[in-house]
């Protein structure tokens, strides 16, 4: 095996097909891009259903003296409130957790939340009612804990919040679903085009090869070079790939998200890393893969 | 050397085969002119001693191996006991005479050391001192040649095959050349020719294996081309 001599072949076979070792390495990046921002958001709605999940409450509104429901006629009575938290106790251990907000505590938060807005001032406590905040063991059974409340006397409304959090998640869902499918359409477009530079430069290189195989060349080291045009493509265009879902969590998440959105954690540079290294591996893998297929029917040793 | 038992080949496509039960027994240092006309099967015969073929029945033995049951990733071994030249030449345009003999060295790992003694020793051997730096198309079809059993002999292989090396060269320059081949059968090398030059087969007067529509019809110790002299 002599280094020297594969590195000077593998150079002047990335020379000699430079257009088509270009467009190698951009489709490359760009599939492997997409693929790595796919993982990204995946990992991104995975932290964040971790996160919001372990916070969602169901919310049982309790009636006040505005209320307009026909479950409400005036403000809920200390008998109907004694209920429904002895009914609530009685649903654990699917009710983790149940917190009773007071129209004080309502208002306060109220204040909180609009402070500088003119809503924040016409507002009293008793517009703001009472509540309990129901904590679930499972926040997919919120259903079980409407059924039981939404409607009965003294009960304004049941609110859950993981509803709202339902329609969030299923937009980044399909976000990811498209980003995934163009990713995988593009990965294939990548295999066939490595598949057929490795054709084309086995085709123009038929001479030496033909000699190679004539003077007792093994197989390994006629596919040897091929091989590795394929593969240095692959790293480069995975670099390139890697340089892009960096710029993207610079860019997007610490300038942009993470300032905006400041209550819900993004995701860190850690799982950046572990993505750029699937990226490495994946496009590694399959140019090797698709040249050495390739090369099987095209360089008959 | 080589040894073809009951060997017959037939190719998909064609309707006769090329070779039919063909028994030849090639001992070690023979020189052997291997003639007929064009689709008499000829190249098959060395395609098969070189393994791009498998025979259709029958057992090729080279240098002590049957071809026929080697496993693919033992036939470059086969390969490198074995130099091969063409009517063709089949040099590489964009290297130059030294680093085509030393290409064939290169690719089957030899050190650069080595390289460098026998390079220049095999093409003084064949008469190509002081043109190690040209290029394929500066020189002529005998010298071109020359480069080809250079390289093909650079590896000192047991058997040298050569497939109408002469074919495209005018007589004198052909005599050079067998000359050139009768040196390398003195060092021991085994060497079968496949030729259409009856002026040389008559005059170097060798064995002849004389080959039709796939059939060894002649078998001839210090034979001629085709008729007698």
């Amino acid at each position: 095996m002599r280094a020297q001599f594969v590195a000077s072949e593998v150079w002047q076979g990335l020379r000699r097909n430079l257009t088509m070792t270009i467009a190698l390495i951009i489709t490359i990046a760009v599939s492997l891009a997409l693929f790595g921002a796919g993982l990204l958001v995946r990992q991104q709605v995975s932290q964040m259903k971790g996160f919001w999940f372990d916070k969602v409450e169901v919310s049982i509104f309790l009636c006040t003296k505005n209320s307009q429901e026909a479950s409400c006629s005036g403000p809920a009575s200390e008998a109907e409130k004694q209920q429904i938290a002895t009914d609530l106790e009685g649903m654990r251990p699917l009710v983790q957790d149940v917190y009773f907000e007071t129209s004080q505590e309502a208002f306060n938060r109220f204040q909180e939340q609009f402070a500088g807005s003119p809503i924040a001032d016409s507002a009293t406590p008793e517009d703001l009612g009472e509540s309990y905040r129901v904590k679930l063991a499972d926040p997919d059974q919120y259903a079980v804990i409407t059924s039981a409340f939404a409607g009965r006397p003294g009960i304004e409304r049941v609110d859950d919040q993981k509803q709202v959090l339902d329609k969030l998640f299923r937009l980044l869902d399909g976000l990811q679903v498209i980003s995934m499918g163009i990713a995988i359409a593009m990965l294939i477009v990548t295999v066939l085009l490595v598949g057929n530079t490795m054709r084309l430069a086995a085709y123009s290189r038929r001479r030496e090869t033909g000699i190679m195989r004539l003077v007792g060349a093994s197989k390994f080291y006629i596919q040897l070079p091929f091989l590795l045009e394929s593969v240095i493509a692959a790293v480069i265009g995975a670099a390139l790939a890697v340089g892009a879902i960096v710029a993207m969590k610079i860019l997007l998440v610490d300038r942009f998200l993470e300032p905006s959105f400041q209550f819900t954690p993004f995701v860190g540079w850690e799982t950046v890393w572990v993505v750029s290294a699937i990226l490495l591996a994946i496009g590694i893998l399959l140019a090797a893969f698709a040249a050495v297929v390739t090369l099987r029917r095209y360089l008959k040793v | 050397m080589i040894r073809f038992e009951n060997v017959s080949k037939q190719y998909k496509s064609q309707h006769s085969p090329a070779l039919r039960d063909v028994n030849v027994d090639i001992e070690r240092g023979e020189f052997v002119f291997l003639v007929g006309p064009s689709g008499s099967g000829k190249t098959t015969f060395l395609r098969l001693c070189l393994k791009e073929d498998r025979p259709t029945s029958g057992n090729v033995w080279v240098a002590g191996k049957n071809v026929g049951k080697l496993s693919s990733w033992r036939v470059p071994q086969l390969r490198r006991q074995i130099g091969t030249v063409f009517q063709d030449f089949r040099l590489l345009p964009n290297k130059t005479v030294f680093e085509n003999v030393a290409f064939a060295l290169e690719v089957i790992g030899k050190p650069r050391g080595h390289i460098k003694t026998v390079v220049p020793e095999v093409l003084e051997m064949v008469g190509l001192e002081g043109k190690e730096k040209r290029f394929p198309h500066e020189l002529s079809g005998g010298e071109q040649q020359r480069v080809a059993i250079a390289r093909a002999f650079v590896n000192r292989p047991e058997i040298l095959i050569a497939d109408e090396p002469t074919g495209n060269l005018d007589p004198n320059t052909s005599i050079g050349i067998m000359k050139l081949l009768d040196r390398i059968n003195r060092t021991g090398t085994t060497i079968v020719m496949a030729t259409h030059d009856a002026q040389i087969v008559d005059q170097v007067r060798k064995r002849v294996v004389e080959l039709a529509d796939g059939i060894v019809v002649r078998d001839q110790d210090r034979g001629v081309y085709g008729y007698a002299h």
